[in-house]
């Protein structure tokens, strides 16, 4: 396995007496695509906003690139170049796909305040800048045609192309995907496991949530199974496939395995 | 096209003294021009990042005070014996220390009160204000209370030396306040228009997908505030060397609701929309008042307000934009350009 | 020391008066999600309502006192109907404009139909205070502690053992819930701001003839019932009651030992301090109402 870049490390979240994720430990490695399943009310909700900093761990802690993030805030996390995408609030609605973009870009803008008001060459190109980045972007993304539409009256899966997009904006070194695919067809979902596999060419390590068990399983390196807050299986895609304590948690609830 | 429009009407406002020479409406125009500036500033909240700031009428009246103290001087005594003795200043020293006083101020209270949102940032911003108005109204020896700050010195520009120009008449006021009104809404335009000011309307649309892409909520909202104090602190400066006299009253609660009737109206969150809510709110009185008692206007104002919010929640000028579609100034071609290739 | 007693008891009388204002706003505030800026205009009504029964009528000073709470009852009802349910769904900041247009016009309409001169509404209390060996109350004051208390206590009782009560504690906790399991919502939103308008009225009719009656005289009252809230927690009556005595403690001996100019900055410096320091309030936040 590659360097770690995510490490999580005997992690535990407990809201008053309630445990959501008990003593959780692993790694992601640069460059790997690692996916965090589990079925519902497993932590994996949870384990994903103790990573990005809105909930601070009852134990144990989360480190990025040899950074502790506990105690950080989630803009401080954001500029470590750790990004999240969201799994519903996914956009800014008012604003068009374009201005999504031009917000995302966020942190690369270097215009000061004062430069900014005094209309100085340095703002100007700063904005230059960003207006550049953000069409090549939302090219390489596929969402040129939709540019000029309002971000909220986009389609569901095409909400969360954008959703990336803004993500990608922020110059993130590891991604990381709240159930990216969920309410997207057949084959929106396909051309979205492309899109990971570009992701991850770019250099760009990767987290996933995902309820979508053959998409799982065709985009992942490695797989992390949560159930009742605790990690009960990790390896590579056939190893879980196979992995009798992962077939238990699924079919014992219920919900038909992939 | 957005410029030409600004342009027009501020030569239009520019001509109006030119053809009206009733010194009552002059005045009306110009105390209207000054609540229009703190509409405008209330609006960079209000309007940008869709934080209610009902206590704004306190960095008014802060740069009010602070511009008529700084020129009238002062003589206080404080706990421990010391005293401070303040000689006059020039007007102008007045207003550029109304401007950063106010948006010290605004920083700090945003500082502190972002900690809250929506109802309770609403009751802390009103109990700001209220405890400002009550400190003029008792700390007699600084502002004499009830008594009011008077005779102080009109607006005054110039070097030692180089000559001075003294803002005497209603006509030069009219255009110190035309000129500082369109400078504020350059400065907020601009700043509306910046990354900043991106991230200011991302944390009102969606705070939490923001503060993951980075956004610091604080600091933006912090500065949001200080600006916006500041360019009130500018208005109050302004009006009070128009007017001469200022008492604690400066700081009621009704002025503060009358610059969210205005922002309201015109249509919060778009720049020209305190300006149309401002003329209209201000110079309603002056139409009004042949026809009707004062309190009945008052009536007729918390009526319309509440018809507005019913009828066009959004206000008077997003509505009339709307039948006015335009591309978006902001956007670059490379997709226009595809869009037509394809649609070809 | 006499002295001290002496501003414990005003606390008594005032955090009675106090409480029913809180509890009227805080019942608003907690169900509805309403920042209800015409209860200070609903306080003047109540007092107005007594000024009018007894002065102008010539009535009995205690039957005028019902009047005054029914009165507000209705008038609180009628602004429910017209001005809120319209605006149903919409945003917090929307309705507090809303309440603030109300506010507004019916402020001037007060103005302008009494005139700003204050009023005193007589009363038939002696004028002779009761002396209590080194304090003295008078007894319109001890009167209004002890409607206060009975108004108190018959909220709780509405609260908690009536099926409205209950609607009402079931909408609090969720209305979207309370509405499935068939509450009428509607119902309740209406009930509970005749409800609170009601106690703000019964307020106002109390303290009116304590002091003085002006078309204003709300506006700091409406302040004072939002430090009380903020102190009690969001929806919590019996931290809306306990907020009142504090703060009606904190401007007595603000009054007494630092300013008497400074008496009303008590309650904005308390919104201030608990909202910075402790933003859920001095008790944690209720899990229902009652």
């Amino acid at each position: 396995m590659a360097e770690a870049a995510l490490r999580v490390d005997k992690v535990a979240m407990h809201f008053g007496g309630l445990v959501a994720i008990s003593d959780m430990t692993f790694v992601v490695g640069e460059g790997e695509i690692v996916s965090l399943i589990g079925p519902n009310g497993a932590g994996k909700t949870t384990a994903f906003n103790v990573v990005t900093g809105f909930l601070t761990p009852t134990h144990g802690e989360v480190s990025y690139r040899g950074q502790v993030l506990t105690g950080l805030k989630p803009q401080q996390i954001a500029s470590l170049g750790l990004v999240r995408t969201f799994q519903r609030t996914s956009v800014f609605p008012n604003d068009t796909v374009y201005q999504n973009v031009v917000i995302g870009l966020h942190r690369r803008g270097k215009a000061t305040l004062l430069s900014s008001i005094l209309g100085l060459p340095g703002a100007r190109q700063s904005e230059a800048a960003s207006r550049r980045e953000a069409v090549q972007l939302i090219e390489w993304i596929g969402l040129g045609r939709r540019a000029h539409d309002l971000a909220g009256s986009l389609s569901y899966g095409e909400q969360r192309l954008v959703g990336v997009a803004v993500a990608l904006a922020a110059e993130p070194s590891m991604l990381l995907l709240d159930e990216p695919v969920s309410g997207m067809n057949a084959s929106e979902t396909h051309t979205f496991v492309q899109l990971i596999r570009k992701l991850r060419d770019r250099g760009i390590t990767i987290l996933l949530v995902e309820h979508d068990m053959p998409m799982v399983m065709s985009v992942s390196d490695r797989i992390v199974v949560l159930n009742y807050g605790r990690i009960i299986a990790e390896g590579p895609p056939d190893a879980i496939r196979n992995d009798p304590a992962v077939i238990e948690a699924y079919l014992g609830q219920g919900v038909k395995h992939a | 096209m957005k410029l030409a429009v600004s342009i027009a009407a501020v030569a239009a406002l520019a001509s109006v003294p030119l053809w009206l020479r009733d010194p009552y409406l002059l005045n009306a125009l110009i105390t209207t021009g000054i609540f229009v500036i703190g509409a405008m500033s209330l609006n960079l909240l209000l309007g940008f990042t869709g934080q209610l700031s009902l206590g704004h009428i306190a960095f008014f009246g802060i740069g009010a005070y602070v511009s008529a103290l700084t020129s009238l001087g002062f003589d206080i005594g404080l706990p421990g014996g010391f005293r401070i003795v303040h000689e006059p200043w020039p007007p102008l020293a007045g207003f550029a220390l109304a401007v950063l006083v106010a948006a010290l101020c605004g920083y700090l209270v945003g500082r502190l009160s972002f900690r809250v949102r929506g109802a309770y940032f609403v009751i802390v911003t009103i109990s700001f204000a209220e405890v400002v108005r009550l400190v003029a109204l008792n700390w007699v020896e600084l502002t004499q209370g009830p008594l009011a700050l008077t005779s102080i010195p009109p607006m005054q520009v110039g070097w030692p030396g180089l000559g001075e120009f003294v803002f005497r008449t209603k006509l030069h006021n009219y255009y110190l306040v035309l000129g500082t009104a369109a400078l504020c809404y350059l400065l907020i335009a601009r700043l509306v228009d910046s990354q900043f000011g991106r991230a200011m309307r991302a944390l009102m649309e969606n705070e939490t997908l923001a503060v993951s892409i980075g956004i610091d909520v604080t600091r933006t909202l912090s500065i949001a505030a200080m600006v916006s104090a500041g360019i009130a602190g500018a208005a109050g400066s302004l009006y009070a060397h128009y007017m001469k006299i200022i008492d604690p009253e400066v700081f009621a609660f009704i002025n503060t609701v009358t610059m969210v009737i205005m922002v309201i109206t015109g249509g919060k969150g778009s720049l020209a929309g305190p300006v149309v809510g401002g003329l209209i709110f201000g110079l309603m009185p002056v139409a009004l008042r042949p026809v009707m008692a004062p309190e009945a206007q008052w009536i007729a104002y918390g009526g319309i307000l509440i018809a507005i919010l019913f009828l066009m929640p959004r206000g008077i000028v997003p509505a009339l934009a709307r039948h006015f579609p335009r591309p978006n100034p902001a956007a670059p071609e490379a997709f226009a350009n595809r869009d037509a290739k394809e649609s070809a | 020391m006499s002295e001290f007693l002496q501003h414990l008891l005003n606390t008594l009388v005032l955090g009675g008066t106090y409480a029913l204002l809180g509890i009227g706003l805080t019942l608003i505030f907690g169900i509805m999600n309403v920042v209800n800026f015409t209860h200070g205009i609903l306080y003047t009504f109540g007092a107005y309502i007594m000024f009018i029964v007894v002065q102008k009528l010539e009535l009995n000073f205690f039957l005028a006192l019902p009047v005054a709470v029914i009165s507000g009852w209705l008038l609180g009802a009628l602004v429910e109907l017209t001005l809120l349910r319209p605006f149903r769904g919409s945003d917090i900041d929307t309705t507090m404009l809303v309440m603030i247009g109300a506010w507004i016009a019916m402020q001037s309409a007060t103005l302008w139909v009494w005139g700003g001169v204050a009023k005193s509404v007589p009363t038939p209390f002696p004028e002779a205070p009761l002396v209590l060996g080194p304090v003295s109350v008078s007894w319109l004051r001890l009167f209004v502690l002890a409607a206060a208390a009975l108004l108190i206590v018959l909220t709780y009782v509405l609260i908690n053992r009536t099926r409205l009560g209950c609607a009402m504690r079931a909408t609090f906790q969720d209305h979207d819930t309370a509405a499935l399991m068939g509450v009428n919502v509607d119902l309740v939103y209406t009930s509970t701001f005749a409800v609170g308008s009601s106690l703000a009225a019964a307020a106002g009719a109390l303290l009116g003839p304590v002091y003085v009656v002006y078309p204003q005289m709300g506006d700091l009252a409406a302040v004072k019932a939002f430090a009380i809230v903020i102190l009690g927690g969001l929806g919590n009556i019996t931290g809306a009651v306990i907020g009142g005595f504090i703060l009606a403690l904190a401007e007595e001996l603000g009054a007494g030992y630092v300013s008497s100019g400074y008496r009303d900055a008590m309650g904005f410096l308390i919104i201030i301090a608990v909202l910075i320091f402790r933003p859920t309030g001095l008790f944690p936040r209720a899990e229902r109402v009652g």
